[in-house]
């Protein structure tokens, strides 16, 4: 049995980890992927306070050192099911047993911190074609379409960013939204502008992607339902994302969004459950608010064992 | 046994005409989640009982990339008598990767 079971190595996940073990407790991170989080995609971080230039990767790997040597054990494996032990409460404790893959774990605190993942467009073929032309990462595989014609799709900083570091690596990119303006930073707009390669289709949606074994082309339809092939290499998909708490809808009271309800104390609807990082509702998700998350929810958590 | 460096000559004899499945990893200095997963196919590699692992740096072989369709980094093939019998793609778990190979974590 654990004192603490944390889901998710990622940033808020580890700092859990981090807080409660040093508070002596016996805490157990649960992870289905790598350990590090959405963080790891990113090529340099210059937010992070008193730490001005770090890779995702560097800022990852220490923090998982940092974790297990302070004596937190990580296990890579998916977690399939929360869900607490009746009759628990009657020796007045709560339990809580997590099921994953492999194994089962106990304790009397949960911290959920599973993140996010990228949305999908939902078309057809998305799946079939992801790695084969689609793909959610720009800073992963751009490099793959070095002097070739590409498309991001998508409205946000995330589209902007990834079409700015395109621009630098492929042939043309085309921004394609499905707006007439962008929800993202002005100032990273008026950057692209600057790059003559970039082509801006506005008002349009991708509608179906095609090609033999890899992709070739995209459809376009315009808001006045015009359709119109555009051939590409690379799809880039930056439509946002989506938080990870299928497994957890029975559990604790989400929002629309799909989003675990909790505020900055971290606590959920059920005692005993904390949400930290970026699966919780929240105005701003960042490393510094996930770090954040992560120190209140892991000394909470520490304190109800 | 640790990681084999694949390339164009060497990868028919290590892979397609290996008696044991192979996982191969399909890589770039550049890419993050690539470096998260290398330490995970360095230990996989030197459990490894009854597969091989290898692994292919898409920059230095783009013949292999391209002639495999490898677009996404990290990308994972398992072969198996010469041809593919997995794919996955991004950063996983090891027991992931052994699924991938058809066997039992």
């Amino acid at each position: 049995m654990y004192d603490v079971i944390i889901i998710g190595a990622g940033t808020a996940g580890l700092t859990a980890a981090i807080y409660a073990a040093r508070a002596n407790k016996k805490v157990i991170v649960l992870e289905g992927k790598t350990y590090g989080g959405q963080i790891i995609t990113t090529f340099n971080i210059e937010n992070y306070p008193a730490t001005p230039h770090i890779s995702g990767v560097d800022f990852a790997k220490q923090l998982y050192a940092q974790a297990v040597e302070l004596g937190a054990e990580v296990e890579f494996e998916e977690v399939l099911a929360v869900k607490k032990i009746e009759g628990a409460e009657e020796s007045s404790r709560l339990m809580f047993e997590v099921e994953t893959e492999d194994d089962k774990y106990e304790a009397p605190a949960v911290i959920l911190a599973t993140g996010s993942e990228d949305k999908r467009l939902g078309l057809k073929n998305e799946e079939e074609f992801t790695g084969r032309g689609v793909s959610y990462c720009a800073t992963c595989d751009g490099a793959i379409y070095k002097g070739e014609e590409v498309a991001v799709v998508g409205g946000g900083n995330t589209a902007l960013y990834d079409t700015l570091y395109l621009s630098d690596v492929a042939k043309k990119v085309y921004l394609i939204h499905r707006r007439d303006e962008f929800r993202g930073d002005p100032a990273l707009v008026d950057k692209i502008k600057k790059h003559d390669n970039v082509e801006f289709v506005m008002d349009t949606q991708v509608t179906e992607i095609k090609g033999e074994k890899k992709l070739e082309s995209i459809e376009l339809t315009n808001k006045n339902g015009e359709k119109k092939e555009l051939k590409v290499s690379a799809l880039f998909v930056a439509i946002g994302r989506t938080p990870a708490t299928a497994a957890f809808a029975n559990l604790v009271e989400l929002d629309d969004g799909g989003y675990i309800v909790a505020d900055e104390s971290c606590l959920t609807s059920t005692p005993g459950i904390f949400a930290a990082g970026d699966v919780r509702t929240k105005s701003l998700r960042q490393l510094v608010t996930a770090t954040a998350d992560g120190a209140v929810a892991g000394n909470a958590a520490a304190e109800l064992s | 046994m640790s990681v084999i460096e694949l390339n164009s000559e060497n990868f028919e004899n290590e892979v397609l005409k290996s008696s044991e499945p192979v996982l191969v990893d399909f890589w770039a200095d550049w890419c993050g989640p690539c470096q998260m997963m290398s330490p995970i196919v360095e230990e996989l590699a030197k459990d490894a009982k009854y597969f091989k692992v290898g692994e292919v740096n898409i920059d230095d072989e783009d013949i292999l990339a391209e002639k495999y369709e490898v677009s996404s980094i990290p990308c994972f093939i398992a072969f198996k008598d010469g041809r593919e019998i997995g794919r996955s793609v991004g950063a996983q778990s090891k027991k992931k990767l052994i699924k991938l190979l058809g066997m039992e974590a």
